[in-house]
């Protein structure tokens, strides 16, 4: 038996929270894969909730009425078989220790979020470190109610962390605050505080050796955790607690710019050959069910020349540095909101059409929230697309363990100086050009090598072969 | 991202087939919909919409409350209004003859899988069927529905079962007798004018050219051929009516 984790959907790109309008199945009901276990509403839309897999429902983790972001656990299934045991006691969790794939802890899949927590669980120190901070754990998720919830505490000037949560991970809900309200607030007798509900299994803090405060400590808390300071609201403002994708993104982009010294190197790339191989062979591609994009010729390129430069096919890794055996390249995908990074595994065995079609699978499937957890685990080195959008150049951030990354500006037309080769005479000419960035790992990565790294891929691109 | 209703079509020959079923009952059509949902489900019909009135009915959605039933049990069966609990989304709401009443058994799954954006697109059908006639619809951020400078001219609301199957849908004010929305807080919203293409226009659009617009407008949005069909589909024929 294993039991797995049923989170609110993403039913739409500008959905981020749902109410539980009803429950279908109750504890010890034994449901079909996709057969309906509840209901959600949202405006003026109904939905059902199918269970993921089948199973039998032992835990309900959000009340008729309540209204959850997307992404909280809703219920828990049993299932037969082997499904993977996911810890039930990550939900909150924000430390992504496993995966490398920058992004990739960005992801909000029902099953991404089920099977990447697996591994952590040793290494976990957040909720633990967490109550040495200014804030326990428990009044940081009850900050973490609902809009609703908040405007309601606003406009009757409560202190949420003052009230009782009974919600899931222990939110104050509605009838909480109501329940709150009436019984006279803070004149009430103070309930005695209870341990925060969730996380269920809180990782007990070892009795270290190291007092806090000890350079140990510090360190770690530097590298695993993430505090976000809060600043005052003003009166025309509107507040809203990020949903899982966004939270998940914050901290894996403070932790990877705290951890890596980032330095960045750009070139100008001329893609007039590029250009040229794609108008030529469009059509060819187009029959065979392929649309090559400037970012697969990118890709190409970058998964070609990458073994020459194994420092940023690589990581730093505590005093070592890990040579990457494979060659497996993360493309950011505009969500809108959101980003996720799906992954081309082994691109350096791919052909230029082959690489084509994996970008448009992968992109069609993370827009789709198809990906499973694999799919955008485990990049060597990532690209992003900042020209897609006009951009003329980015200075993106490293990915978590690993030392590269590359982003591409906007691909525009240019009057540059040729020379003939012949005559060595000067002469303007329109080209297609574009400028790149490299983000690096200064610990690992030496400025010279990154220059050379640009100047080979520069070389590719500029005179890209007819075979690839 | 696409502006709402602008979305590229669907997979080539998509169909949908569009009924006008009359005056129907309401506790009949949602039956007759529980019965849609699953073979459109599985395939064996293509998208519908069903367009039809509804004797005089206040229904309640999943998120109503009955405080927005204003008329008493008794005023009410003299006005021979009935009242349903329905699983739709949405509050309290009146249907009755003039209003053209859309139902909408749909397969979200291959292109539009957003709850919202669905919502959205069924505004735009109603905001270019109102063009049609000259009357400026549009959308009030917060408020789902068509709303005119006279009031809210039509209301939504929808179910998406499992499989991501819609039923329910929208209520348009053709030439309703408004009065009966005395009757009820529509969708909860107080201090909110109802309109009907009637009074907008001084005179009524006849319910037969509204509707196929209605149609010809949801096959748009979809990138569907719309195909007008009979009566019911005889995927029902084989089972029992209600």
């Amino acid at each position: 038996m294993a039991r797995i984790e049923v989170p609110m959907p993403q039913m739409g790109e500008s959905i981020a929270e749902g109410t539980v309008s009803r429950w279908l199945k109750k504890v010890g009901d034994t449901v079909e894969r996709d057969e309906p276990i509840l209901e959600i509403s949202t405006d003026k839309v109904d939905a059902e909730i199918p269970a993921p897999q089948a199973g039998t429902l032992v835990e309900v983790a959000v009340e008729e009425g309540e209204t959850v972001e997307v992404g909280t656990i809703v219920a828990y299934l049993d299932t037969e078989g082997g499904a993977p045991e996911a810890a039930e006691d990550q939900e909150e969790d924000d430390g992504e220790d496993e995966a490398p794939s920058g992004d990739a802890a960005t992801a909000v899949d029902d099953e991404v979020e089920a099977e990447a927590s697996t591994e952590r669980e040793e290494q976990e120190s957040a909720p633990a470190a967490e109550s040495a901070g200014p804030e326990s754990a428990e009044e940081r998720l009850k900050r973490r109610s609902t809009p609703v919830v908040r405007r309601m505490a606003e406009e009757h000037g409560v202190d949420l962390s003052r009230v009782e949560g009974t919600g899931h991970a222990g939110r104050v809900t509605k009838q909480d605050l109501e329940a709150w309200l009436e019984s006279g607030g803070d004149d009430a007798p103070e309930a005695e505080p209870e341990a925060a509900p969730a996380p269920k299994k809180a990782p007990v803090q070892q009795p270290s050796a190291a007092p806090s405060g000890s350079p140990d400590d510090l360190w770690k808390r530097f590298y695993s955790e993430v505090e976000n300071p809060e600043f005052p609201v003003r009166e025309a403002d509107r507040v809203e607690s990020m949903d899982k994708i966004r939270r998940l993104t914050s901290d894996h982009m403070v932790v990877a710019k705290r951890t890596a010294a980032h330095v960045h190197s750009f070139i100008e790339i001329d893609f007039t050959r590029v250009d040229a191989v794609r108008r030529a062979n469009r059509q060819k591609w187009k029959d065979q069910g392929a649309r090559v994009s400037f970012t697969a010729f990118v890709t190409w390129a970058l998964s070609r020349i990458l073994r020459e430069y194994p420092t940023l096919n690589g990581t730093a890794s505590g005093n070592n540095v890990i040579y990457r055996g494979n060659v497996n390249l993360g493309i950011a995908v505009d969500l809108d909101p959101g980003l996720i990074v799906p992954v081309i595994r082994d691109a350096d065995h791919l052909s230029l059409v082959g690489i084509g079609k994996q970008i448009m699978d992968l992109a069609e499937r993370a827009r789709n929230r198809k990906l499973g957890p694999q799919e955008i685990q485990g990049a060597t080195f990532s690209i992003t697309n900042p020209g897609v959008l006009g951009t003329m150049v980015g200075l993106p951030v490293i990915p978590k363990g690993t030392s590269g990354i590359l982003g591409t500006g906007a691909i525009e037309k240019k009057v540059v100086v040729v020379e003939d080769p012949e005559t060595g005479t000067d002469s303007m000419a329109i080209r297609k050009r574009s400028i790149f960035s490299l983000g690096y790992d200064h610990r690992i990565v030496d400025g010279a090598d990154a220059a050379r790294f640009l100047a080979r891929l520069k070389e590719m691109l500029e005179n890209f072969p007819d075979d690839a | 991202m696409s502006p709402p209703g602008s979305s590229p079509s669907n997979a080539p020959g998509r169909v949908l087939e569009a009924r006008w079923l009359g005056l129907v009952e309401y506790g009949r059509a949602v039956g007759l919909q529980e019965r849609l949902v699953p073979l459109r489900r599985s395939c064996r019909i293509p998208d519908q919409l069903l367009l039809l009135e509804h004797p005089h009915v206040i229904t309640l959605g999943t998120g109503s409350s009955d405080g927005h039933i204003l008329v008493t049990e008794e005023d009410r069966s003299r006005l021979g209004i009935e009242i349903h609990r329905s699983r739709r989304g949405g509050d309290v709401t009146y249907h009755g003859p003039g209003q053209l009443v859309g139902y909408p058994i749909l397969d979200l799954k291959p292109d539009r899988k957003d709850l919202h954006g669905y919502l959205r697109d069924l505004e735009e059908v109603l905001i270019r069927t109102l063009r049609r006639w000259g009357i400026r619809g549009r959308r009030v951020e917060g408020l789902t529905g068509v709303w005119t400078e006279a009031g809210k001219v039509a209301a939504l609301g929808v179910r998406v079962s499992s499989g991501w199957i819609t039923s329910h849908g929208f209520a348009l004010n053709v030439h309703t007798n408004l009065d009966y929305f005395g009757t009820i807080v529509p969708c909860g919203i107080p201090d909110r004018a109802v309109a009907s293409m009637e009074g907008l226009l001084g005179t009524a659009p006849p319910m037969s050219e509204v509707r196929l617009e209605v149609a010809r407008q949801l096959a748009e949005v979809l990138g569907a051929a719309v195909e007008e069909a009979e009566g019911l589909p005889g995927e029902l024929d084989g089972e029992g009516e209600d």
